[in-house]
């Protein structure tokens, strides 16, 4: 297998073009590619189009931001579509001040969306949201009696995901309640960047093991030693 | 008849509702108390929707693992032969009917079953999270809340004002005040809790209530 480039978490951060839709793995900051949102950050890159579960935490009172909670209060992003903002007051702020979009999407039809974004789905039919908001502007189809929204695929420009470990061809193993959305927005971004904890040689990890194939990633970054 | 707020004994008597075997997702806020309250071997198994199956124990303070959190972000412990996956599986199981019971916290239950918890709108806007899966796919919806807004004004309704999480999904509402189950568009006061009387509970309740006491 031809190894994948290992970059610098800034280079990492330079692929992504002003205007991009991202998406970032994570789950309130657990499983989230933290160097690399940092490098975007630190990039300043602007009008992003967020996909992720959630946008991170951002307690007003205590001062506390996580993950991607920085990046909305630098205002990087144009729109976000996620399914959960109860944690983050500042993104609040901005939906109720109308100054950037929100989409919220429930959490199983957000990754069945990204899941058929990257398997070729034309959609998914599902019976999360029939008759509440959610279901307003979209097709509703009965099938065998119960009805169903048909709800739309989810790519992205760009991914940016977790993982506890890769080996050099970009073969990647998560780890604990960290694998959440990682390994579907890896099947569903034109470029895949996976930071990773521990880089092994290829032939290292067990193939019945593997959680995202190798083909899904593009370029793998090292990610700082963890705190755990 | 003086009330007191009484969160324990929701999560209490919620508890009981699962039978060995069953699994069960809590939901955040209130609900995640009903953990403390299941017997440690009873065989209740709890889903997690961020990715695990036999979800323990918060972890010890400062013995925690960030890459071990529940759905509130919390540090927590998994169980001997607990088992992780990603956002697709997770909620396939809930949406696919695996999952037996979800407790679900509550802005608004109505008399028709129906939840409104994820939004008031130009206000609090947290979002629905899984609740929209959890209402359409688990078997059995358990609404756990106080009975009483802070203004006073009873959760229980005729009907909800709030955009809804789910239409007529719920089966059982507990509060500190007692259980209701949700049958033919009225709620059915199945249980008083102490020391409140079954007409002093009705009469403090803004929907139709039907008494159903064993």
């Amino acid at each position: 297998m031809i190894a994948k480039p290992v970059i610098s978490a800034a280079e990492a951060a330079a692929m992504v073009r002003p205007s991009a839709s991202i998406m970032l793995g994570g789950f309130l900051g657990c499983g989230a590619p933290l160097g690399l949102i940092q490098a975007l950050l630190e990039a300043g890159t602007r009008d992003l189009a967020l996909v992720a579960c959630d946008a991170g935490v951002h307690d007003l009172k205590t001062g506390k931001v996580t993950a991607q909670a920085h990046l909305v209060r630098n205002r990087q992003f144009r729109q976000l579509a996620v399914s959960h903002i109860g944690l983050n007051q500042e993104i609040q702020r901005q939906l109720n001040a109308g100054e950037t979009r929100v989409e919220l999407v429930p959490m199983g039809t957000l990754a069945e969306r990204i899941r058929a974004g990257g398997a070729g789905l034309g959609g998914i039919l599902t019976p999360t949201g029939v008759g509440t908001e959610v279901a307003e502007g979209k097709q509703t189809l009965v099938v065998a009696g119960r009805s169903y929204l048909l709800e739309t695929p989810l790519k992205a420009d760009i991914a940016f995901v977790k993982a506890r470990r890769a080996d050099r061809a970009g073969n990647l193993v998560y780890r604990g309640t960290a694998r959440n959305f990682n390994p579907l927005m890896a099947t569903a971004a034109a470029i895949v960047v996976a930071e990773v904890e521990e880089i092994v040689e290829t032939g290292a990890l067990d193939p019945d093991q593997i959680h995202t194939p190798f083909i899904f990633v593009d370029f793998l970054v090292q990610a700082a030693a963890p705190e755990r | 008849m003086d009330y007191v707020e009484n969160k324990e004994i929701i999560a209490r008597r919620i508890a009981r509702f699962f039978r060995p075997g069953a699994v069960v997702n809590l939901g955040i806020g209130l609900p995640t108390l009903v953990a403390n309250h299941m017997p440690a071997d009873g065989g209740v198994v709890l889903q997690s929707e961020n990715g695990m199956m036999g979800l323990g124990p918060a972890a010890p303070a400062g013995a925690g693992d960030r890459d071990l959190t529940n759905a509130g972000g919390g540090l927590v412990t998994v169980l001997t032969g607990g088992c992780f996956f990603d956002s697709a599986t997770s909620f396939g199981i809930i949406r696919g009917g695996h999952v037996d019971f979800t407790v679900l916290g509550v802005l608004e239950v109505d008399q028709e079953g129906n939840l409104a918890n994820y939004v008031v709108p130009g206000r609090k806007v947290p979002g629905m999270g899984g609740a929209m899966d959890l209402t359409a796919g688990a078997r059995v919806v358990i609404a756990a809340t106080l009975h009483f807004e802070p203004s006073g004004a009873s959760r229980l309704k005729r009907r909800c004002t709030l955009p809804l999480t789910a239409p007529g999904k719920v089966d059982w509402v507990v509060t500190d005040l007692g259980v209701f189950a949700v049958k033919g568009g009225r709620f059915h006061l199945t249980e008083c809790f102490g020391p409140y009387p079954p007409e002093w509970i009705v009469g403090r309740t803004d929907a139709d209530v039907v008494l159903d006491l064993a």
